[in-house]
């Protein structure tokens, strides 16, 4: 039963490859074009896909362009960190401070104005230990943004997986995972995070042995994305189980598609909106999460450059170098508020109706 | 409204019950538990002592039938007795776990009302104003202020309001004074960190309630009252504040859960003993029994948070009454 109505699914995924979906500016001609749910008529009109308008939509939203230029430009000094390094000249982990005596003052403070900034140190010095403060926030950033993209990318993949299994599947499946997600929300999350740490990181390392910095970015992985799914998967567990009684899924199923083309053809075009907005507002706040546990001494140690440990010795630096705090501070909420307008930005590109 | 608080309250009780027990696995089976409940500067003498005060000679399900009749009737360990709600001995500090726990929640709850106090009161109040005044400069100005605001984080804004209060000699430290012992030394001690605190969720208050209330505005029970005749105060007081608070105390619900549980940036931030800084602290000294503890002690309060929000929205909304 199974057997035949896959290979008669694989049958009906090939034809309307090239025709169906989202992609093409004609309409599709084929018999199969019509079991789609987003149909397009119209013979002379140009027809857009929903992508191509929600674009066209985007690009007329100013604050929306310019965030996500923003944004760009943080991926991009994140990703060539180790180029800036060489034409910058310097790098995130030389002791600048006790290479020349002349940078810090006996208490271990800049002895420049502004924290030191100058034209050789463009952010100033790192008090005590001397090094540059311009190439700490961008190893930093480096460090942070990679983590937080590989939690959010792992978590989209996994709340979608999840969410859609549960929701089209429906029945006992839908009972247990909806109770699996009750019961990961119960956790109070920042507490967990920073409780299984210690756990998390004793898989790889015996305790009372020094602990390799991967490990500590494994382990940062691994406990926010088991904690950060469920959001997004009950989310889609509503709209899939919403959509699952809808005609073209009807359709689909009554000319005898697979299950696996049903949820991959049918139901996750319907589903795109919802996982971009959901992943635009949860990347800014992996990116906190995971510089509050840095701030907090569980995180990322020394010496890898990290952003959120940057507060930490903010913090412990400010009565005297008050100026250590402004580049990273100005860049983490630069780098939130963008992100948040952009999520705004993408939703209203999706959705016209939902306007502010 | 009594068979649904217990029915909920029966609900958070087994989510608790696998909650505990996932934890205690995990922790139990994760390493060398005695190694990791020592610290880091352990003496094998230690380790002994451990070993034979958790039994972990015994089968992890002994131990775990140990741990949860311990709560109940309490547990002898070789170092003292340990009373009834008994979450364990923590070989770090040499302490009781709930002993700790209960010394350290005044703290927390002190911040945590107070925070909740200030931000709702300045985050209802600005988003209302918002929502009367839409589209005119000051919903504009609220909006990005609270927009930009919402992004800051608490470590970031501690440090520059000490900067301005404390370094500056115009206030003292924060620290925690017992509310007995005078309320206005109390509330000047937390004066700073529950305004720091505020301040992040004062901006997501202002932006909630701001949107709650344009929604209800346009509702139609809203437009009934208007064509009736009733004044544009009355029905936007009386009607749409009213269906806006829903939301709110959803998230307000969940907010304080989060707070009593420990506020651990804005305790790690201003020095103060609280839950956080414990879990904070138990983590870098890889104190087991203590994170154990604060973990089912935090979770036992979101829930209970969450019991109290169900029950609050049947005053709000009569239609939930029903169900």
């Amino acid at each position: 039963m199974f057997q035949e109505n896959s290979a008669r699914g694989h049958f009906a995924m090939t034809s309307p490859s090239q025709t169906a979906v989202s992609k093409t500016d004609t309409p599709g001609l084929g018999p199969d074009g019509l079991s789609k749910g987003k149909d397009r008529k119209g013979g002379e009109l140009v027809g857009r896909s929903p992508g191509q308008l929600m674009w066209t939509r985007f690009k007329r939203d100013r604050t929306g362009v310019f965030c996500a230029c923003v944004i760009l430009a943080f991926l991009l000094i994140a990703a060539l960190a180790p180029v800036i390094s060489m034409l910058y000249g310097k790098d995130a982990t030389t002791l600048y401070g006790s290479n020349d005596a002349n940078l810090l003052d006996e208490f271990g403070y800049p002895t420049g104005p502004n924290g030191g900034m100058s034209g050789s140190h463009w952010f100033g010095i790192e008090p005590q230990l001397g090094r540059d403060v311009f190439m700490q926030l961008v190893y930093g950033i480096r460090t942070s943004l990679g983590i937080s993209v590989a939690v959010t990318l792992l978590t989209v993949l996994t709340g979608t997986v999840i969410g859609i299994t549960a929701g089209y599947l429906g029945g006992r499946t839908d009972f247990w995972l909806s109770r699996v997600i009750d019961f990961l929300l119960a956790f109070p999350s920042q507490l967990t995070f920073v409780a299984f740490m210690p756990v998390v990181v004793a898989l790889f390392v015996p305790p009372g042995e020094e602990t390799p910095t991967y490990v500590r970015v494994l382990s940062l992985i691994i406990v926010q994305w088991a904690l950060g799914w469920m959001g997004l998967s009950r989310l889609l567990r509503g709209q899939v189980l919403s959509l699952r009684e809808r005609e073209f899924v009807e359709a689909a199923r009554i000319t005898g598609a697979s299950q696996w083309r049903i949820i991959r053809k049918e139901l996750l075009p319907n589903v795109v909106t919802p996982i971009l907005v959901q992943s635009t507002y949860m990347l800014p706040l992996f990116v906190t999460a995971e510089a509050g546990l840095s701030y907090l001494g569980v995180g990322i140690m020394e010496p890898t450059p990290d952003w959120g440990r940057m507060f930490q010795n903010a913090a412990r630096y400010y009565e005297n170098d008050p100026t250590y705090l402004l580049f990273p501070g100005a860049a983490m909420v630069i780098f939130v508020l963008c992100f948040n307008l952009l999520g705004d930005s993408v939703r209203d590109a999706f959705d016209p109706k939902s306007g502010r | 409204m009594l068979p649904f608080l217990f029915r909920r309250t029966l609900g958070a009780l087994v989510i608790l019950f696998l909650l505990t027990t996932f934890t205690f696995f995990v922790f139990f089976a994760a390493g060398d538990p005695a190694q990791m409940s020592c610290g880091k500067n352990c003496t094998a003498d230690n380790i002994a002592l451990i070993h034979q005060n958790l039994g972990l000679d015994k089968p992890i399900t002994t131990q775990y039938w140990d741990f949860l009749v311990g709560i109940f009737t309490g547990r002898n360990f070789s170092v003292g007795h340990c009373p009834a709600p008994c979450f364990g001995y923590s070989f770090a500090t040499k302490q009781q776990v709930w002993a700790t726990l209960l010394d350290r929640l005044p703290t927390t709850a002190s911040l945590a009302i107070g925070g909740a106090v200030v931000f709702l009161t300045v985050g209802l109040a600005t988003g209302l104003l918002a929502a009367w005044k839409r589209g005119t400069f000051v919903d504009k100005t609220f909006t990005s202020v609270s927009m930009v605001l919402s992004s800051a984080q608490i470590y970031i804004l501690g440090p520059i309001v000490m900067g301005i209060f404390v370094y500056s000699g115009l206030l003292e430290s924060p620290r925690y004074v017992d509310f007995t012992s005078g309320p206005a030394a109390w509330g000047a001690g937390l004066l700073i960190p529950w305004l720091v605190m505020a301040t992040i969720f004062t901006a997501q208050y202002t932006r909630m309630s701001r949107s709650t209330m344009v929604e209800q505005l346009q509702e139609e029970h809203v437009r009934t009252a208007k064509a009736k005749g009733m004044s544009g105060r009355y029905v936007f007081l009386r009607y749409a504040w009213r269906g806006s608070l829903i939301p709110i105390v959803t998230i307000l619900g969940m907010d304080l859960g989060s707070l009593f549980g420990g506020a651990m940036i804005t305790e790690y931030t201003f020095q103060l003993a609280g839950l956080g800084r414990l879990a904070i602290t138990s983590v870098t000294t890889l104190d087991l029994p203590m994170i154990l503890g604060v973990l089912i002690f935090s979770s036992a309060l979101i829930l209970l948070f969450n019991i109290i929000v169900d029950a609050t929205y049947a005053f709000i909304d009569p239609r939930v009454r029903l169900s």
